[in-house]
């Protein structure tokens, strides 16, 4: 088995279901019915992402799971997801900038891999990648909306773009699975996804009349499966189903 | 019954009858979800290629239902579908047959796509024709779909977006 290209695709894939997972907890609860439309649209064009990323993966592995076992039969430390996207949804503030620093950050690392070496990587990058586009402007919308509004929200916006900061660092970090990715054309440099990415949340939260985080110290680990105790959680209620009745079917 | 081969020609146009499920007025080949009908002579079956609109669009899942559905009508029972993703779907594969239907459906069709980050700058009333619209929302009843509202005749609709 390739490893290197199996873990690969499961960070790529876990990211996209985990925060699907965590948008669509939103469903029926959102402040208003075009924005409970809209983040369960997000969640279904990531959980679509997934899938594509979850059954590569599968067959690369080729030990017979597919994009639903892999989703539904992994416990938390087989989960390869980033930190960022397993956290609260918070309110909206907290879902808001969880979403924002994703975005702004899957844009850039989508359009790196879809020049990825292999072909299949590269498709899917370019599909999802015009799916990310359409999500980064909303977030930056809702950024600029809740930042730059009443005293309340500019407060609570701050608050969550600083509880979240932490969380950033770990998508720009390479590990031996990401070096030897890059050596092969897989995927791309992350640390060099930095630069840009600072001028996007730069230049939105000067429009929002938002600080950028000062924070220098970042919490890692969910590349390599060691996750903060929310996945758990999250986990617990999208994999019941196939945990209390196993193989059941749609 | 049917005991003779079909050609691809035929095939085809069978297809072309299959609408969308999410906007009737559209088939899967003005969408641009059909890609390519082949027959392979090695394995005795027809290859049938689709694409879909939006990663997550739960439409292709009826569609690919009704692709195997209808050519089992025709008698052709050897049907292999696959996902074809490169090149991604786009607005742009919409004729201008097509997005005068949509119109006459009430769905303002997108604009030709010049850059992807651009949000589409030309849109009119899909009912009183003005250009003095306004986007209430991103997303819409469908994947495809995002919500506006006419400052002229204040009436919502949808629009297809440009993507």
């Amino acid at each position: 088995m390739d490893n290197v290209l199996f873990e690969y695709l499961l960070r790529s894939g876990d990211n996209c279901l985990i925060l699907s997972q965590r948008l669509s907890e939103w469903c029926g609860h959102g402040p208003v019915l075009e924005e409970d439309i809209a983040l369960t649209n997000v969640a279904l064009d990531l959980l679509g992402q997934a899938r594509f990323w979850l059954s590569y993966a599968g067959e690369v592995e080729d030990a017979g799971r597919d994009e639903d076992k892999l989703a539904f039969l992994r416990d938390t430390r087989d989960f390869r997801n980033v930190l960022l996207v397993e956290q609260p949804s918070g309110d909206y503030a907290h879902t808001t900038a969880r979403q924002f620093y994703f975005d702004a950050w899957h844009y850039l690392a989508l359009g790196e891999l879809s020049h990825s070496s292999d072909g299949r990587i590269a498709a899917i990058a370019e599909k999802a990648r015009k799916e990310a586009a359409y999500h980064l402007e909303r977030s930056v919308d809702w950024i600029i909306r809740l930042g730059d509004g009443t005293e309340e929200s500019h407060h609570r916006m701050q608050c969550a773009a600083d509880a979240l900061w932490m969380y950033t660092g770990e998508l720009f970090e390479m590990d031996e699975i990401d070096r030897a990715a890059e050596e092969r054309g897989i995927g791309p440099n992350l640390t060099a996804l930095r630069a840009p990415w600072r001028v996007q949340v730069e230049r939105t939260f000067a429009e929002a009349t938002l600080q950028v985080p000062a924070g220098q110290w970042m919490q890692r680990g969910g590349k390599r499966g060691v996750h903060t105790e929310k996945l758990g959680y999250v986990l617990a209620e999208m994999q019941f189903l196939q945990r209390a009745y196993p193989g059941s079917q749609w | 019954m049917v005991t003779t081969q079909p050609t691809v020609a035929e095939v085809r146009a069978w297809l072309e009858e299959i609408a969308d499920p999410e906007i009737p007025v559209l088939s899967i080949v003005d969408l641009g979800i059909l890609r390519d009908i082949e027959w392979s002579a090695a394995s005795g079956e027809f290859v049938v290629s689709i694409t879909p609109t939006y990663s997550g669009c739960p439409a292709i899942e009826v569609i690919a239902d009704t692709i195997r559905n209808t050519l089992k009508e025709r008698g052709v029972g050897k049907v292999r579908l696959e996902t074809k993703l490169s090149p991604p779907w786009t607005t742009d594969w919409l004729t201008d047959d097509a997005k005068a239907r949509l119109h006459e459906y009430g769905i303002a069709p997108p604009a030709k796509l010049i850059h992807v980050r651009e949000i589409a700058p030309a849109m009119a009333c899909p009912r009183c024709g003005s250009g003095r619209v306004e986007l209430v929302s991103r997303f819409g009843s469908a994947p495809c779909k995002a919500l506006y509202k006419c400052l002229n005749c204040l009436e919502p609709f949808d629009a297809f977006k440009q993507h």
